[in-house]
């Protein structure tokens, strides 16, 4: 195969339109420039994609349900937010200042995921889910109760800003790399093992897959990119408040993967960009006493995305108004290897034929009588 | 003498918490779900008891309309919500939950306003027993969950719903080929986990009179805690875990060195036991077949 | 090194008070196709859980090659050379065909690549991948497979389960193969194909098989030797019809 024909052009698609994407905002922030409240909306968009994504790496990719994703954040805002205060003497709020948070931030973070990866080794689904959430709790209670002079307590960190009208790029830098280390991984060895654990664990161990090497890596990878958002956030604010990364977060980020699609990566970073965009349009129209609406728009929009995607009642609607099919009905597959169109028929094929059936063809009357041969090819 | 007083209200939250477990530890054991609305129940239960209070001043027909009130509500609420989902991801299910409790958030918020409401029901006052002054409604707390457990006990052990209960929470597929109405049964634990959090709602509102829109969120998770620690979908494992969480919160919360921790105390005494014992405290061991 | 590829001591397990099994003392040469047999709940399955480290022996112990591996975790004993299907069928049901074949090439040594290779994509990680792609199609393609490789797995017909099974029990490049049951729904066309194929996989792979089936025909066509279980205890072992046609085997099996 020639080297061009096995370059999978679907698999850097997701890289090319965030880089045009942030390549177009760049130039335009240096030509006409951005409103600062675009601006702000960017960085939060980049926040919510860089979460999903690595949240979507335990709950789709290892098939854990993980509602302590803000917690790890936190450790990350909080941790380098201090250190680029420290650092803020030194050197100032450039580039240098804010990698060196963003990679305390995140080995901080991914700490605590091989923390919180172990209770991960012995518990599974509702049970692990309470205890993420229940770690998530904690780390936003200690930060809570520290002194002032540490991390500010219970009014929060103030933190130097990074220059406003440059962090985004950083922004869509930490996206691609986000986007990269998590493909990468999934499409190695090392992803195949833990989708192999997701889909059937007591396979993978008698394949031999070292399950605890493997969950424990997905939590840290995950949690090691939840920090850096929470670096990214407290550069992005002026202040890092604890109350912020209650387990509320933990859903909403949950919310954008599950709606974006469990596991796929180009569902979560549309999904948590869209989410966020529509969540500070409202907040933005509906001002005043309509405020209150946003969360009932929010909540109503969810419930029904979620019935029509999941219910199995639907399936047939869902299927004949497939957006993917009717567009795959278009764009033809022209790949001889790949035999997609037998999904389907391999599907249909019974693996145990049902007894009535069998008993039900000889007797059938109509049948017999107008097609009689066809009853003897059966036998 | 201190240390009695405060055991005295641990128990009485705990009686709290062990209520709503309840509610919790029997959808989640029948219906495999994690109600994160549950806590919203307790909400609802509230307000319906302030408006009903508000309106005919009798705290009876307040406390009997907000059972019912909720009763149906939890019924609705699975019928329309989680009924569609049912052989759906357990993930989806859980969101769809999630979103059911945002919902009765800002429902309540839009209705009622952000401003807390005062309601006060049941003032029984203080009495001293042998040296301690305690508070009526706390020994009223405690009595009414310990009632509530038994009769809950009794209900299942020994009735056709309870042990078709029993039967759904083994393996629903059986459980239909025997020709009990799984749906039934559903709804019917989502009836009396929702009753549960309405009488919840009764004892937190004599414990804590202010009310708003999430006044059930933390609880929420707490009595979900306490229901894991016991070992979830067991109804004597959700009152133990309950009053245990209870005792553990009023005692840290009366030692001022530790106060502020409570809640991450709380949650890390949840991680050690589930380390210790992956299932809870009462909780059955299942050995997944291979 | 033993002459033995395989070789129980007295293995045995109880739960609670229930003997699975007891004393069973099973000798397996190389090359050797051998039948375990017994009706349901003579503890086939059982011992396998116990050989695969998923179930840890309360009496006895095993040696693959000489080598003890009771106690060992279910990765270590798989990494030393048992590999096994499953009564029911366990693919990794959301991932292509070919993938499942990979994730049991994984772990080999020759295919070692470490977290930081892959996510830096160094040279080697794509070395790596195309050997493991190569591999796993010559994998495939003994079973027929070749085909179907980037279907889902779960949408294969049930007979290119169960084979795409062994595909990827055989992949861990193991000494010793455990099959659990692998003529279990077919019909009698895909089993004198399976039998071939089982044949075909000893005498390629240089492979040991022990398998568990209750299709005698099956048994009597494939099998060296045989051992017969009866409610956890060992009733016959030896050469396959005379076992087969033991008097108490055939007690065992009809009743009376």
């Amino acid at each position: 195969m020639s080297k061009l024909k096995g370059f999978k052009w679907k698999y850097y698609i997701n890289y090319a339109v965030v880089f045009v994407v942030g390549l177009i905002l760049t130039l335009m922030s240096f030509t006409v420039g951005l409103e600062q409240s675009t601006i702000y909306l960017l960085e939060k968009m980049l926040i919510a994609i860089i979460l999903a994504v690595s949240l979507n790496l335990v709950v789709g990719f290892l098939g854990e349900l993980s509602l302590g994703h803000a917690g790890f954040m936190c450790v990350g805002a909080y941790l380098g937010g201090k250190i680029s205060l420290i650092l803020a003497d030194k050197l100032g709020t450039g580039p240098l200042s804010l990698i060196i948070s963003l990679t305390v931030g995140g080995l901080c973070a991914a700490i605590c995921g091989v923390i919180i990866g172990l209770p991960a080794l012995r518990l599974k689904g509702d049970y692990l889910a309470i205890v993420t959430l229940g770690f998530g709790e904690i780390v936003k209670s200690i930060f809570q109760n520290t002194s002032k002079e540490s991390f500010g307590g219970a009014l929060g960190l103030d933190t130097p800003r990074y220059d406003k009208y440059t962090l985004f790029i950083f922004g869509f830098a930490l996206v691609l790399l986000t986007l990269a280390v998590v493909q990468n991984l999934m499409r190695s060895k090392h992803g195949r093992a833990i989708t192999s654990i997701r889909d059937n664990e007591i396979a993978a161990r008698a394949t031999g897959i070292n399950v605890t090497k493997y969950k424990l890596m997905a939590f840290t990878v995950s949690a090691f990119f939840a920090g850096i958002a929470g670096v990214l956030y407290s550069f992005s604010n002026f202040k890092v408040n604890s109350y912020t990364f209650g387990y509320n977060y933990s859903i909403e980020i949950l919310v954008m993967v599950v709606l974006g699609g469990i596991g796929s990566i180009n569902g979560s970073i549309i999904s948590a960009a869209l989410i966020t965009f529509l969540n500070t349009k409202l907040a933005t129209i509906l001002t005043g006493d309509k405020a209150v609406l946003q969360n009932l728009f929010y909540a109503v929009i969810l419930i029904i995305i979620v019935i029509y995607n999941n219910s199995p009642a639907l399936k047939g609607f869902r299927e004949k108004y497939d957006l993917k099919k009717m567009f795959s009905r278009v764009v033809k597959h022209n790949d001889p290897s790949v035999i997609r169109d037998d999904q389907g028929k391999w599907a249909r094929i019974p693996t145990k034929i049902p007894m009535d059936e069998i008993l039900s063809t000889d007797v059938q009357p109509n049948q017999s009588t107008l097609k009689p041969d066809k009853s003897k090819e059966d036998k | 003498m201190d240390f009695i007083t405060t055991l005295i209200n641990g128990l009485s939250i705990g009686g709290i918490y062990a209520m709503i477990a309840l509610g919790y530890t029997m959808v989640y054991g029948i219906a495999k779900m994690l109600n994160f609305a549950h806590g919203d129940i307790i909400m609802v239960g509230g307000y319906t008891i302030y408006v009903f209070l508000n309106m005919t001043g009798h705290p009876a027909i307040a406390i009997i309309t907000a059972i019912i009130f909720c009763l149906i509500l939890g019924v609705t609420i699975e019928k329309v919500a989680y009924k569609p989902l049912r052989g759906a991801s357990p993930l989806a299910v859980l969101i769809t939950a999630i979103g059911v409790s945002y919902l009765l958030q800002s429902l309540a918020q839009i209705i009622f306003g952000s401003a807390p409401k005062m309601v006060t029901i049941f003032n029984f006052g203080t009495k001293n027993i042998g040296g301690l002054r305690i508070q009526i409604s706390t020994i009223v707390t405690l009595i009414a969950t310990i009632i509530v457990m038994i009769a809950l006990s009794l209900f299942v052990k020994f009735t056709k719903m309870g042990r078709a209960m029993i039967a759904t929470s083994e393996d629903k597929d059986a459980t239909q080929l025997m020709g009990i109405n799984v749906n039934g049964v559903i709804t019917v634990t989502f009836a009396i986990g929702s009753s549960l959090a309405a009488i919840a709602g009764l004892f937190y509102l004599m414990k804590s009179p202010s009310l708003t829109n999430t006044l059930g969120s933390m609880p929420g998770i707490k009595a979900f805690t306490a229901a894991v620690i016991g070992g979830i979908g067991s109804i004597p494992g959700a009152m133990l875990g309950g009053f245990l969480l209870g005792i553990v919160e009023c005692i840290s919360y009366s030692i001022p060195v530790i106060a502020p921790y409570t809640d991450a105390i709380e949650f890390l005494i949840l991680i050690v036991i589930l380390l210790v014992r992956p299932t809870g405290i009462l909780g059955k061991k299942r050995r997944e077949k291979v | 090194m033993s002459q033995y590829v395989l070789e129980t001591n007295n293995l045995g397990i109880s739960f609670g008070g229930l003997k699975a099994a007891q004393d069973v003392n099973i000798k397996i040469k190389k090359n050797q196709i051998y039948g375990l047999v017994g009706p349901n709940g003579a503890g086939k399955t059982t011992i396998f859980n116990m050989l695969t480290g998923v179930y840890q022996p309360t009496t006895g112990t095993f040696y693959l090659c000489g080598e003890e591996l009771k106690g060992k975790s279910q990765e270590t004993i798989n990494h030393k050379g048992i590999a096994r299907t499953f009564q029911n069928i366990r693919l990794f049901n959301n991932m292509s065909v070919i993938r499942n074949v990979m994730v049991g090439l994984s772990n080999l040594p020759e295919y070692k690549c470490g977290f930081f290779t892959s996510i830096l994509r160094l040279p080697k990680h794509f070395k790596v991948e195309k050997q493991m792609r190569k591999k796993a199609k010559e994998i495939l393609e003994i079973f027929d497979l070749l085909e179907e490789r980037n279907n889902l797995s779960c949408n294969l017909p049930y007979g290119k389960q169960r084979k795409l099974e062994i595909a990827r029990a055989l992949a861990t490049n193991p000494k010793l193969l455990l099959l659990d049951e692998p003529a279990a729904g077919m019909n009698p066309n895909e089993t004198e194909d399976l039998m071939k194929t089982i044949r075909l996989i000893r005498d390629k792979f240089d492979m040991t098989i022990l398998l568990i089936e209750h299709d005698m025909k099956f048994v009597s066509g494939l099998c060296d030797e045989i051992t017969v279980l009866n409610f956890g205890t060992v009733l016959v072992q030896g050469e396959t019809n005379k076992a087969l046609n033991d008097p108490e085997v055939i007690r065992a099996y009809i009743g009376g």
